[in-house]
């Protein structure tokens, strides 16, 4: 760089001057950017699917043996209240210095949230719509998987959405061990006071959060388009 | 197993717990700062939410400000705020960062209590002669006990289980043992601070959901009551915030 600083030293100024925002390190780190923004993506997209396999059977559990719920719910939400730092901490022993070990963590805290807003969405189901369904002749599975989950799926997908959210902020805690995706670029340039990155890597962070908040909330009026044809008979 | 009784080791080490680095003096930054900013926040977020409530105003603003916050990770907060020149400033950053997690749940919870409040009851008890002072003090704050309550609990949660995090900027609190662990490569080190870390932030759950059945005004934790808080929707209940730490 040194040899090229008599010639563009504008070009040099704003990362040696170690400015917040710096387009030059936009552009000489895109790489390292988007690698680590795969991975997060990557590391909370698998996180509240397992999450969703796991939190599905469970709520189903409760629903049908009340003598469940209290602990399903119990057990989640006890979890739920240990640090981050601490979960990934305990875990460590257990599955080492993996991604496998910031994903489960990250799956245990998902739990809560979709195990209760399936179960909410459930008990919403109004009691006539199961009564005609059976009426009709529909057993207990297909009742489940045409009648009650479709109902259910505001509900559902609303708690998808707050645990995606709050998993793609936890994601970067993940640094501990160096599997944070964006919370490594954090990390690192906390360790070297490196403001652009930093600041750079928080917001794409940020911006990752509202952009999957709003991808499902389109998934979810893809899904339910009868909610919105009912909106629109209530405006005429 | 084995990690598990070292760990045991290291806790039942005296030196372990004794100076600078010790877990006393860890536990004693972490109740602190986590403390300070529990009052800060709602010294700041109570009587702001309290009034808007009262008044009717800002509903939009207390409900959005929690799901905001939901999607800003404390880490990058607390990264961002050591790069200021506050980090020569003692516990200051920690203290900012847990104060700003701290207020959205305190501010949605009280705003929604006083909402919720019967508006028959307010108007009856305008009709019986108390005054605007009266109908807030002995009417709505008292019906938006729970729900205010509930508030505090989960940023009370919400800030201990932060104040682990800022370990990994090197601020204090219990978070350090695990991260010192992490950097010795000491793994009974980090899970004994974990343990202690998960031990502290189930504790303080445990005290102030105790402290909250003791301490409401209407005594109404019914077995149905809490049956029914079970399976509330959480979009509607505010009382679980997201968890960003």
């Amino acid at each position: 760089m040194s040899a090229h600083g008599a010639v563009a030293p504008v070009r040099e100024n704003c990362l040696t001057a170690n400015d917040w925002i710096c387009g030059e390190y936009l552009r000489t780190r895109a790489q390292e950017l988007t690698d680590a923004t795969v991975e997060h993506i990557w590391i909370t997209g698998t996180s509240v699917l397992i999450g969703l396999l796991v939190a599905f059977p469970l709520a189903l559990l409760a629903r049908s043996r009340p003598a469940f719920a209290g602990p399903v719910l119990g057990l989640t939400t006890l979890l739920y209240t240990i640090p981050s730092l601490a979960m990934f901490s305990l875990l460590l022993p257990l599955l080492g210095l993996s991604a496998a070990l910031v994903v489960t963590g990250l799956v245990l805290y998902s739990l809560t949230i979709l195990v209760r807003n399936i179960l909410a969405g459930l008990a919403a189901v109004p009691e006539e719509a199961r009564e005609a369904a059976r009426g009709l002749g529909y057993g207990p599975a297909r009742l489940l998987w045409e009648v009650e989950l479709p109902l259910a799926l505001p509900a559902l997908m609303a708690g998808v959405r707050m645990a995606t959210v709050s998993t793609v902020a936890l994601t970067t805690v993940g640094a501990l061990i160096g599997r944070g995706g964006l919370g490594d670029l954090i990390d690192d340039g906390v360790q070297t006071t490196f403001k652009a990155q930093v600041l750079a890597a928080s917001v794409l962070c940020v911006l990752l959060a509202v952009v999957a908040d709003l991808l499902l909330l389109g998934l979810q009026r893809l899904l339910t388009p009868w909610t919105r044809i009912r909106r629109a008979e209530e405006a005429v | 197993m084995g990690v598990l009784a070292d760990a045991w080791t290291w806790l039942a080490t005296g030196s372990n717990w004794s100076g600078e680095d010790g877990a006393w003096h860890r536990l004693g930054e972490h109740v602190y700062v986590s403390g300070v900013a529990l009052a800060v926040a709602c010294a700041v977020a109570l009587p702001l939410a309290c009034w808007l409530g009262h008044i009717g105003k800002g509903g939009a603003l207390a409900v959005n400000l929690s799901n905001a916050g939901r999607a800003i990770p404390v880490f990058a907060v607390l990264a961002l705020l050591m790069l200021t020149p506050l980090r020569t400033a003692g516990y200051t950053p920690t203290i900012i960062a847990l104060v700003l997690f701290a207020v959205p749940p305190l501010l949605t919870n009280a705003y929604v209590g006083m909402r919720e409040v019967d508006r028959a009851v307010v108007e009856a008890a305008r009709g019986m002669g108390m005054s605007a002072r009266q109908v807030f003090l002995r009417v709505e704050l008292p019906l938006a006990y729970p729900l205010l309550m509930t508030g505090v609990r989960s940023a009370a949660v919400q800030v201990v289980a932060t104040a682990t995090i800022a370990s990994m900027v090197g601020q204090g609190g219990l978070g350090r043992i695990i991260t010192a662990g992490f950097t010795t490569f000491d793994t009974p080190q980090v899970v004994a601070g974990a343990l202690l870390a998960a031990l502290l932030a189930l504790l303080v759950e445990a005290v102030l959901v105790t402290a909250d059945r003791l301490l409401d005004p209407r005594r109404r934790a019914t077995a149905a009551g809490r049956r029914a808080r079970w399976t509330s929707p959480l979009p509607t209940a505010p009382g679980t915030s997201g968890r960003s730490s």
